[in-house]
């Protein structure tokens, strides 16, 4: 008989016409690392909600089971208080604060109202250690990395003295070292008698580190998998998504055509500290029909290179040449770099790609207005057959391009960022973590998308930090590292290992490209036809 | 396309729309159109307590002569506050213009046109001004528009030389405030109807309201109609046409009582062309998308091409015009140009706004809502003072009909779901 020291029992959630989890069961043995694993919408996140108290007793039914005891919470404090602490995929710092502010922000160390400064930074710091953080606890968090917050996170989650910690998605936002030091953190916390429940996409990590996994799809919970050996990333798939998912990426022959994009020498300065070079000489070809992955290290410079050439939309000091087609181009604004026919949809979706409080329709139009735009009137039934078309052939889950986007799922979302850029019309389109937080079967819808794209005679560069994503789409990849571009690997050479060992390069070592990289034809998937010849103009051959 | 190769997952069923019928879209409209209803509402409320005076032709053709200028100031304000910004300055302004317009047609004589023509250009000017600090410099426009408040306050005492001007030439007044087209189609003897009045009523008045009706009527029937054909949802029949005969006797009312009194002034004129003209601006036109976009997420919209710093520069140009004709307006009322012309003005726009709808942190707002704001406002105030209310007085229930107006807004776009 396992000791469980969470038993969630028949739990159901109803909002306004929506069954959010209906019958849902969590049974959770102390000690362990537990994962839960499901789409995005299959109601992971709600049901940590109902067991944190976000969702108070009364507004579910079904039963929880703590520590043996009944539980009815009516807020957070009260899970807390019962060692129940939740740390959210959007972290809850408060960023101008400093860290030891913030690990005990409404858990002060007070005595009748004033804060003890010296016992909260020294508790602090103490806690800091316990999570491997060497930062001084007066430090902004701010300025921190995002992989240091998430410490952060949880050092405060252990001043609470956590019996229970759940977290919900702590690696989306991670780089691979980062998430390796979270993973083995989580280690040490189980050996330590913390409990441990995860909510995650990652699959390799759920292999990696939990006991059991439960998996929740449409509200239910489906089955509960000891995390043996047999129990591959496929099989979480199958139990997921319901059915066998033959391959997660899907097939694609490139036809590559000719150039189409061209970065040269590109170098940034940081726009507040114009000293630190951000981009330093990168070199970097996109050709038409061709998906190039651009990968790296968080803080590598991918975003930062990306926005500097669109349009110059990031950093300082930026010099280099820009070539489309073959011709020199300067584009100092974004709107000459939409008008030259690149297209940029940005790392976080909410904060820099949408507009959430408007429509669909509104959001698909808004970089191409021109297009349904007379004499500076907009054309509104135009555009609304234009967002049809997009919802239908994007398979956008919404009622009608009417729905307020914020309301959208995450892989709706992203489908609505990538019909706005696909609706400018451009040639080369430049995708920042174009399936971040997204669940697998959307993944795949985009990654399709992305074909069809190749297949029309775009240029897609892709930004991830999920190798095989990359891996699994890409024609070509670049490696970015501090800046440099140290690598450039085709499709059949690359491994996770060899572009991590390039990601991870200190700085170019090499003035030309690394010896395992593209000279050999055999392996080459480049240039099918001969040397390339630029042409003013489009070049024929292409449908548009 | 990507529907045709993709695997379809099975995901939880969409809700859906929530109840048609016409209750349902009752509710709909009802949440939309809240301040139409509570502008109706306490119209009606005045009306009761204070017997009627409210009610008379010459107090509603005063509501709408008197509030002109803060009509105007609304229209612009709102564009401002949807650009996710605000103009704490107007007041000053339209003080300071209203002084340049006494101090060019008045002390230095010059034709009425070009005095106008002059002070209109100063009020692009300060726009342009204040607009350049907060598009280009990148200083908050609260900090930018507060410093306007105090410049141009000290402008105005500088325009006026510490005197008042007066009286202003009688074509200005006419034109700007006091003239009405009366008499033009002859009269109506109307039979004293009860709660309407009779006596004679311009036909031409009469005229304008019921051709006003039918635009609105042939204007929202076709909206509806390409609505149905885009296979976008529509309320249910019943609430649509319900909805239209409510605003058909709203407006014939009010058509009615301006003309039992002195016909249609011809500030109702330009407040109808400035309205149609604003909201078409809003609604349709690239650069009221531009601006939309630009108060609803500024990054997304940098990054969608938009050209953020001339849009904001344009809008508070605009305010600036906007402000200076509602200097002139003002300055016709009453006649005199004066050190304090102007003073809060722009506290009665920003609450003409927000009561209208606009949303603090700016993406959201309607010029139409402005203008139901604003002659909320002017109810309030009118029928405050018809009943003698203390001025202090006067002020707590203004301030706490705004509270309540946007606390009413938060409440029901939160229950509809919407936020």
């Amino acid at each position: 008989m396992a000791d469980h020291i969470l038993q969630m029992r028949g739990i159901t959630k109803e909002f306004p016409g929506v069954k959010a989890l209906q019958d849902v069961s969590l049974e959770v043995v102390r000690h362990e690392v537990h994962a839960i694993c499901g789409e995005n919408g299959a109601g992971k996140s709600t049901l940590m909600k109902v067991l944190s108290g976000v969702y108070p007793h009364g507004s579910y039914s079904g039963e929880i089971v703590f520590d043996g005891e009944v539980c009815r919470f009516p807020d957070i404090r009260a899970s807390e208080q019962r060692g129940i602490v939740i740390i959210h995929q959007e972290l809850a710092l408060s960023p101008y604060l400093s860290i030891a502010e913030n690990i005990f922000l409404g858990n002060e160390r007070s005595r009748r109202g004033l804060i003890d400064w010296n016992r909260t930074n020294a508790d602090a710091a103490a806690l800091l250690e316990r999570v491997g953080l060497t930062e001084n606890p007066t430090a902004r968090v701010m300025d921190l990395g995002v992989g240091k917050q998430q410490l952060v996170e949880i050092a405060k989650a252990l001043s609470k003295d956590v019996k229970l910690l759940i977290l919900d998605e702590p690696t989306a936002a991670l780089n691979d070292v980062d998430s390796d030091h979270l993973l083995g953190l989580l280690r040490g916390l189980r050996q330590e008698g913390i409990t441990c429940i995860m909510i995650s996409h990652k699959l390799n990590e759920i292999r990696a580190i939990a006991d059991t996994t439960t998996i929740i799809r449409d509200g239910r919970s489906i089955e509960t998998l000891p995390m043996t050996d047999e129990v591959t990333e496929d099989r979480i798939i199958k139990g997921m998504v319901g059915r066998d998912l033959d391959n997660r990426y899907p097939e694609h022959t490139p036809t590559i055509g000719a150039e189409l994009l061209r970065i040269e020498d590109w170098t940034v300065h940081h726009p507040q500290h114009r000293d630190r070079i951000v981009v330093d000489r990168a070199n970097l070809t996109v050709r038409r029909g061709e998906i190039v992955g651009l990968a790296g290290l968080m803080g590598a410079g991918r975003t930062e290179l990306a926005m500097s050439v669109f349009g110059r939309a990031y950093g300082a000091g930026i010099s280099g040449q820009l070539y489309k087609q073959g011709r020199p181009i300067r584009l100092r604004t974004v709107r000459d770099a939409i008008d030259a026919g690149l297209a940029y949809a940005t790392e976080d979706r909410k904060l820099y790609g949408l507009n959430l409080i408007q429509d669909i329709k509104r959001n698909i139009s808004a970089a191409a207005l021109d297009k349904l735009a007379r004499a500076g009137w907009v054309d509104d039934g135009k555009e609304f057959e234009v967002a049809n078309r997009y919802r239908r052939e994007m398979n956008i889950k919404a009622p009608s391009v009417l729905s307020v986007v914020g309301k959208l799922s995450g892989g709706n979302q992203q489908k609505v960022v990538l019909s706005k850029w696909i609706y400018a019309d451009p040639d080369v389109l430049i995708l920042d973590e174009p399936t971040r937080g997204i669940d697998v079967g959307a993944k795949y819808e985009i990654y399709t998308i992305i074909n069809e794209l190749a297949d029309r005679g775009k240029g897609v560069l892709v930004i991830s930090s999920e190798l095989p994503e990359l891996i699994g789409i890409c024609d070509r990849i670049y490696t970015l590292s501090a800046g440099h571009i140290t690598g450039e690997v085709a499709r059949a050479d690359a491994s996770q290992e060899l572009l991590m060992q390039y990601m991870t390069r200190d700085q170019r070592t090499l003035t030309g490209l690394p010896a395992e990289a593209i000279e050999d034809p055999a392996h080459s998937v480049l240039v099918a036809d001969g040397p390339v010849v630029p042409r003013s103009g489009r070049s024929a051959g292409t449908d548009d | 396309m990507a529907a045709d190769i993709i695997q379809k997952n099975p995901s939880p069923p969409v809700p859906d729309s929530p109840d048609g019928g016409f209750l349902g879209s009752a509710r709909r409209s009802l949440s939309q159109s809240g301040i139409f209803i509570a502008f109706v509402v306490i119209l009606l409320l005045f009306g009761v307590l204070t017997g009627g005076t409210i009610l008379a032709p010459q107090n509603i053709s005063n509501l709408i002569v008197q509030n002109a200028h803060i009509l105007i100031l609304a229209i612009g304000m709102v564009i401002v506050i949807v650009a996710g910004h605000i103009d704490l300055s107007v007041g000053s302004v339209v003080g300071f213009t209203g002084a340049m317009a006494g101090v060019f047609i008045v002390r230095m004589g010059l034709p009425i046109w070009l005095g106008v023509l002059l002070v209109l250009i100063i009020g692009a000017a300060v726009g342009a001004w204040q607009g350049y600090w907060v598009a280009y410099f990148g200083v908050p426009a609260f900090i930018v528009t507060l410093a306007g408040m105090l410049v141009f306050r000290g402008a105005t005492l500088l325009a006026l030389g510490g005197q008042q001007i007066s009286p202003f030439p009688d074509t200005y007044r006419n034109i700007f405030s006091s003239g009405f087209i009366d008499g033009l189609t002859g009269y109506v003897i109307m039979p004293d109807i009860p709660l309407l009045g009779g006596g004679p009523a311009d036909v031409f008045t009469l005229l304008i309201g019921a051709l006003a009706v039918v635009g609105l009527v042939v204007s929202q029937t076709r909206s509806r109609a390409a609505r149905i054909r885009y296979h976008q949802s529509v309320g249910s029949t019943g609430a649509f046409v319900a909805r239209l005969v409510i605003s058909a006797v709203v407006i014939m009312y009010f058509a009615y009582k301006l003309a039992l009194f002195k016909g249609v002034p011809y500030i109702l004129i330009l407040l109808a062309v400035l309205v149609l003209a604003y909201s078409a601006l809003m609604n349709r036109s690239v650069f009221g998308r531009h601006v939309y976009a630009i108060g609803g997420n500024l990054h997304a919209a940098e990054l969608s091409g938009i050209k953020v710093r001339p849009v904001t520069f344009w809008v508070f140009v605009n305010m600036g015009v906007l402000s200076a004709l509602a200097g002139i307006v003002f300055t016709a009322r009453i006649n005199l140009a004066n050190p304090t012309n102007g003073n809060m003005f722009e506290l009665d726009a920003i609450a003409a706004a927000f009561i209208g709808g606009a949303a603090v942190t700016g993406g959201v707002g309607r010029v139409a809502g402005a203008i139901v704001g604003g002659l909320t406002v002017g109810v309030l105030n009118n029928g405050m003072s018809i009943l003698g209310v203390d001025i202090a007085y006067q002020q707590v229930i203004k301030g706490l009909v705004l509270l309540a107006a946007v606390a009413f807004d938060v409440y029901s776009k939160r229950r509809s779901g919407s936020h």
